[in-house]
């Protein structure tokens, strides 16, 4: 509990933590349209957390994360990157087999300039989903180990 | 005579900077252009993506996107790796 800031600090995180977090998935989901993508809108959402993290101390994570959730988190988001890699691996590795196909995030976009479209893309916006959720998960964890052996040294 | 070699290796490095400043391309226009143009020409029809960036990086160049993913799960791991010691004392 000692190692919290101060009372104006932990006020303006509680404002703010969920308005990074939002921010940071309207990054994610709006990668294949916006500037951005997976690793911009994941490393935005670590962000909140290093706030959480820096504010609260590692009681602000209790209960809300541990280390088992975010390697299974992390795991998933790598696991999905390359399924969604192999998939097309018919035409070649990588290769977008949603585009244009009419399916989900399959429409397309009119040529030149415009304002886009959300449901385009192919595979592009299920990627971005699985690169934010491993970025988010993996700078998470590294914060959390990182915070966690620093003080434990402090202590000693 | 560290401090004249110091010199020496500045206004060697410094010669060497502003060379390559001065022949520098001028912004916007390209030693070759060709797969800038046929990404610029064709990433919205072949990927349906406005943004022309992301389309190369998770479709022209995905490869390069799984090493990058791989350097962050190397990263991740051998951070924890080195602070395992300090959890394992902890329980």
């Amino acid at each position: 509990m000692n190692n919290q800031m101060s009372v104006i600090v932990r006020t303006i995180t509680r404002i703010t933590y969920g308005l990074t977090i939002v921010f940071g998935f309207y990054v994610i989901m709006h990668g294949h349209l916006t500037p951005g993508g997976g690793f911009q809108g994941g490393a935005v959402v670590a962000s909140a957390f290093a706030l959480l993290l820096v504010a609260f101390g590692t009681a602000g994570l209790k209960g809300k994360l541990n280390h088992h959730l975010l390697q299974t988190l992390e795991e998933v988001g790598a696991l999905a990157f390359l399924g969604l890699a192999f998939a097309g691996i018919g035409t070649a590795f990588f290769a977008n087999l949603l585009a244009n196909s009419g399916a989900v995030f399959g429409g397309a976009v009119p040529a030149g300039p415009n304002a886009g479209v959300l449901n385009s893309g192919g595979t592009l916006p299920f990627m971005n989903w699985a690169v934010g959720l491993k970025v988010m998960t993996g700078i998470a964890s590294i914060l959390i180990a990182m915070l966690i052996g620093l003080r434990k040294e402090a202590a000693e | 005579m560290k401090r004249a070699v110091l010199a020496a290796v500045f206004l060697f490095v410094a010669a060497f900077l502003l060379l390559a400043a001065a022949q520098m391309r001028p912004f916007g226009s390209p030693a070759s252009a060709l797969m800038d143009d046929y990404f610029l020409a064709n990433a919205q029809a072949e990927v349906a993506a406005n943004n022309v960036v992301t389309a190369v990086v998770f479709d022209y160049r995905g490869f390069d996107t799984l090493g990058e993913a791989t350097v962050l799960f190397a990263a991740v791991v051998g951070v924890l790796a080195v602070f395992r010691k300090l959890r394992e004392d902890e329980r």
